[in-house]
């Protein structure tokens, strides 16, 4: 059993309300930064954990405060991401729903660290449950003293808002983010300026992850180099995956990464196995945008070692023959699954969030949708295959957001990996219409469970 | 060397774009370093309007690769970069035409540009000086790719003026710009997302102010006409001339597109990019750098040639199909196909000299519109 930092209390009855999270130890952080640390020393206590930006880059922390461009007079402010709109991932909402105290508690500690009086939740606007959760949790605090002006006679004043996005997936690209909290349309900026020099009314501005702040109250109380003990290598800490898919058990786990891919697909603490005995075909590891890979590299990477649930692992072989941790929705495909519809859905959802703002992402995202389309109503040539590669290659890297990246590697890597599928597609156009691949070369490595286990499930 | 380069021009940066060294002031973009340098060296721009603020790094045809990112920090930028949006650095080198990787980038942009713009530009209105038409023959290819039903919308008026043809947008966000600097109270911009997204105003308004009219000089395509001169007339048969007025509002120094001595419709003066030109304001304020944009009552009111004093021709580069017909002297082409394909005569279905005397007629010379009457026919 791993051990959990930001998921450990998630259990405890009411642990939503402020007094039974204070019992809980909550606010200790808040306590521990304002009475006895320094805003720096804060800072570096985070450079120390090596903590990575949860939100899908994986952008050190740490340094990113640090590079906060700290002018006199200019106010800095806070923006926390809670715009998660990735398919397969949920993991914030989950946190956000459970234990909302967390990540009240971790915007204190980080708005001290950086110096921001303000700080903004932006939060998706289907959420609007918790925005009503993230409400009280803030009134809570609020009237128990850990917000408002000179918080424990520190001198350090704070006040967070909660900011209801109106649904777009684009506005959880952070310059987005900020043209839309500051009521604009939420088309992203062209970098640079980075939002640490130019962000939220044109001041500094850190963007985070709900997760990555959260994960500051552990860093705070135990210490950065306690945390940074956890994991494997640069990658540190735990991380929050919400697994999906064809799994026995779909939820949110927090793995401290040095589990494998092979154990949290298969152990019963973690996912529990592919659901109805199927056979593992695929899986997108850390939300939709990441390439997704068949089963043989997905449980060992190309040079035969075992891939782990840590950003270098998942990353190992580049997008040849690795993917990407991403922000941690780990979407599992069994062999009844068709890559090629996979492949249209993600693309369709790509065409339908683009903010249509620079030409290759606007035109290239629906141009894969309908190409995909045809290939998976079996109305699809050769040549189009040749066509989508063109097509993703002269998207990708060539637009103003990462959202063209996004939408250019999942199809990059479903023709990367599973070509026979698509050309099986164009040269069955009537049996593809009634069954589908299976499972093909795809094999997968570990043997399916016996029966008898499969009957106690 | 470095020490000699700061004693030659003080304060400058010296970049270099396709080999082609230039001195420029710090804070210049890429594009505008390559637009001093002329030539195929300048990337196409079709967002970018460096009279507009914020303006650029939209469309994405200006992409160059940065070979070396500075003096100081000479590793390459990994990715293509927008010129229009990236200042230069002093020691930055730039790969322009001589860069592969822009090349194909720049014709993968062009492409996605096309495919949901119609290829009708026989009848459009902004043929003959449309930047989409000149982009894609320098970079696109001759063929498509694209197999499916073209993105349309039904033409809009927005305003008494200005007609919009969303189907021909290619949403390069210049009119929003234009209404946000120039104009008070935007009506217009963009609404929904993605492939979608269309300009248009909230809900059905009309535009309306004085300076309105320069949305249609700032659109790269035909998007954006001049209900004053749709379908009136192709660009190319008119003579622009340009000429001034007193006008309290504007510069009042225009661009009029004659016809005889029929003033069919009025622009503001471009310069070499497709820009409105700069002037010196009377008044001595803001500098020598204020755009000429122009008002709507000099734009569409003012069609008679009494109301302006003549300055001269206008300035046409010569490769514009615009100055067809308006150097008299030039060599016309061959005519027939013998002559063409130096002696070789295949036989044609339909020889079109045979039907109509189209070369003939100095379309240009005419006094109003081409009709078939003055064509004379062969066989008559």
């Amino acid at each position: 059993m791993g051990r959990k930092l930001l998921l450990d209390k998630v259990n405890v009855p009411g642990i939503r309300e402020y007094e039974v999270y204070r019992r809980e130890g909550g606010y200790r952080s808040v306590e521990k930064a304002l009475k006895t640390m320094s805003p720096d020393a804060v800072t570096e206590e985070v450079k120390k954990s090596g903590l990575r930006g949860r939100g899908g880059a994986g952008f050190p922390t740490g340094m990113k405060w640090g590079l906060l461009a700290k002018p006199e007079g200019v106010p800095r402010y806070l923006v926390v991401n809670a715009d998660e709109s990735e398919p397969g991932t949920f993991k914030d909402r989950y946190l956000m729903e459970y234990i909302p105290h967390l990540l009240i508690e971790g915007i204190i500690t980080s708005s001290y660290a950086i110096g921001s009086n303000r700080s903004y939740i932006y939060i998706r606007g289907e959420f609007a449950w918790i925005v009503d959760i993230l409400e009280q949790a803030i009134t809570e605090a609020k009237n128990n003293g850990w917000l408002g002006k000179n918080i424990l006679g520190s001198g350090f004043d704070c006040e967070i808002y909660v900011q209801r996005g109106a649904g777009a997936y684009i506005c959880g690209e952070e310059t987005a983010l900020l043209e839309s909290l500051e009521g604009k349309r939420g088309n992203p900026r062209i970098k640079p300026p980075f939002p640490a020099v130019k962000g939220l009314w044109d001041c500094p501005t850190v963007v985070n992850n709900v997760e990555t702040i959260a994960a500051v109250v552990p860093i705070i109380n135990d210490g950065g180099e306690e945390y940074a003990k956890m994991g494997i290598g640069k990658s540190t800490g735990t991380k929050l995956i919400s697994a999906c898919g064809n799994i026995k058990k779909p939820g949110v786990y927090e793995i401290d990464m040095t589990i494998s891919v092979e154990e949290f697909i298969y152990s019963d603490e973690y996912c529990g196995g592919i659901a109805n005995g199927r056979k593992l075909k695929a899986c997108i590891p850390g939300g939709s945008s990441v390439p997704v890979l068949p089963a043989n590299l997905l449980l060992t990477t190309a040079k035969g070692e075992k891939r782990m649930m840590t950003y270098e692992s998942l990353a190992d072989g580049g997008f040849a023959t690795g993917t990407m941790m991403g922000s941690g929705g780990f979407i599992v495909l069994d062999d009844t699954q068709c890559v090629v519809k996979h492949t249209y859905t993600l693309a369709r959802f790509y065409r339908h969030e683009s903010c249509g703002q620079c030409s290759p992402c606007r035109e290239g995202t629906g141009w894969m949708e309908k190409i995909l389309l045809n290939i998976e109503n079996g109305k699809g040539k050769m040549s189009d295959i040749d066509l989508l590669w063109d097509i993703q290659r002269k998207v990708e890297g060539n637009t103003i957001c990462p959202l063209g990246d996004a939408a250019a590697w999942p199809v990059a890597a479903a023709i990367r990996h599973f070509r026979d599928e698509f050309e099986w597609h164009v040269n069955n156009p009537e049996d593809c219409l009634r069954r589908n691949y299976g499972l093909a070369g795809y094999a997968d490595p570990v043997p399916p469970t016996p029966k008898g286990e499969l009957a106690g499930a | 060397m470095s020490e000699e380069k700061k004693l030659f021009k003080p304060d400058s940066y010296r970049v270099t774009i396709d080999n082609i060294t230039i001195d420029v002031e710090p804070g210049t973009t890429i594009l505008n370093a390559a637009r001093q340098i002329g030539g195929d060296v300048t990337p196409p721009a079709m967002c970018y309007y460096s009279k507009l603020q914020g303006s650029g790094g939209k469309c994405r045809t200006c992409l160059v690769e940065v070979a070396a990112g500075s003096a100081a920090d000479p590793r390459p930028i990994p990715k293509l970069v927008a010129s229009c949006r990236t200042n230069v650095m002093d020691g930055m080198v730039v790969k322009n035409i001589t860069s592969e990787r822009v090349l194909d980038a720049r014709a993968g942009v062009v492409e996605f540009l096309l495919i949901n713009h119609p290829l009708d530009c026989p009848i459009c209105d902004q043929a003959g000086e449309c930047h989409l038409q000149d982009l894609s023959y320098e970079h696109g290819k001759e063929g498509t790719r694209y197999e499916f039903k073209r993105r349309t919308f039904e033409k809009e008026d927005i305003g008494p003026y200005i007609q919009l043809h969303m189907t021909r947008c290619i949403l390069c966000y210049r009119c929003t710009y234009v209404a946000d600097q120039l104009t008070d109270n935007r009506a217009h911009g963009i609404l929904d997302r993605g492939d979608h997204a269309e300009i248009s105003t909230y809900i059905s308004k009309a535009i309306d102010n004085d300076f309105s009219g320069n949305m249609i000089d700032v659109c790269p395509v035909g998007a954006l006409t001049d209900k004053t001169f749709r379908f009136k007339n192709r660009v190319w048969f008119t003579k622009p001339v340009d000429a001034h007025r007193d006008c309290d509002k504007c510069c009042g120094k225009v661009t009029l597109w004659q016809r005889g001595d029929d003033v069919l419709r009025v622009t503001a003066r471009k310069d070499e990019w497709g820009e409105v030109q700069s002037y010196a304001r009377p008044d001595d304020k803001g500098g020598g750098n204020q755009p000429g944009w122009i008002c709507n009552d000099c734009r569409f009111h003012k069609k008679k040639t009494s109301d302006w004093v003549i300055d001269g021709l206008t300035n046409i580069n010569r490769h514009s199909v615009i100055s067809q017909g308006k150097y008299p002297g030039l060599v016309m082409p061959n005519e027939t196909i013998a002559e063409v394909m130096s002696g070789r005569d295949p036989k044609l279905l339909m020889d079109i000299h045979s039907v109509s005397d189209v070369n003939s007629v100095e379309l240009g010379s005419l006094p109003g519109a081409a009709t078939s009457n003055i064509f004379e026919k062969k066989d008559q």
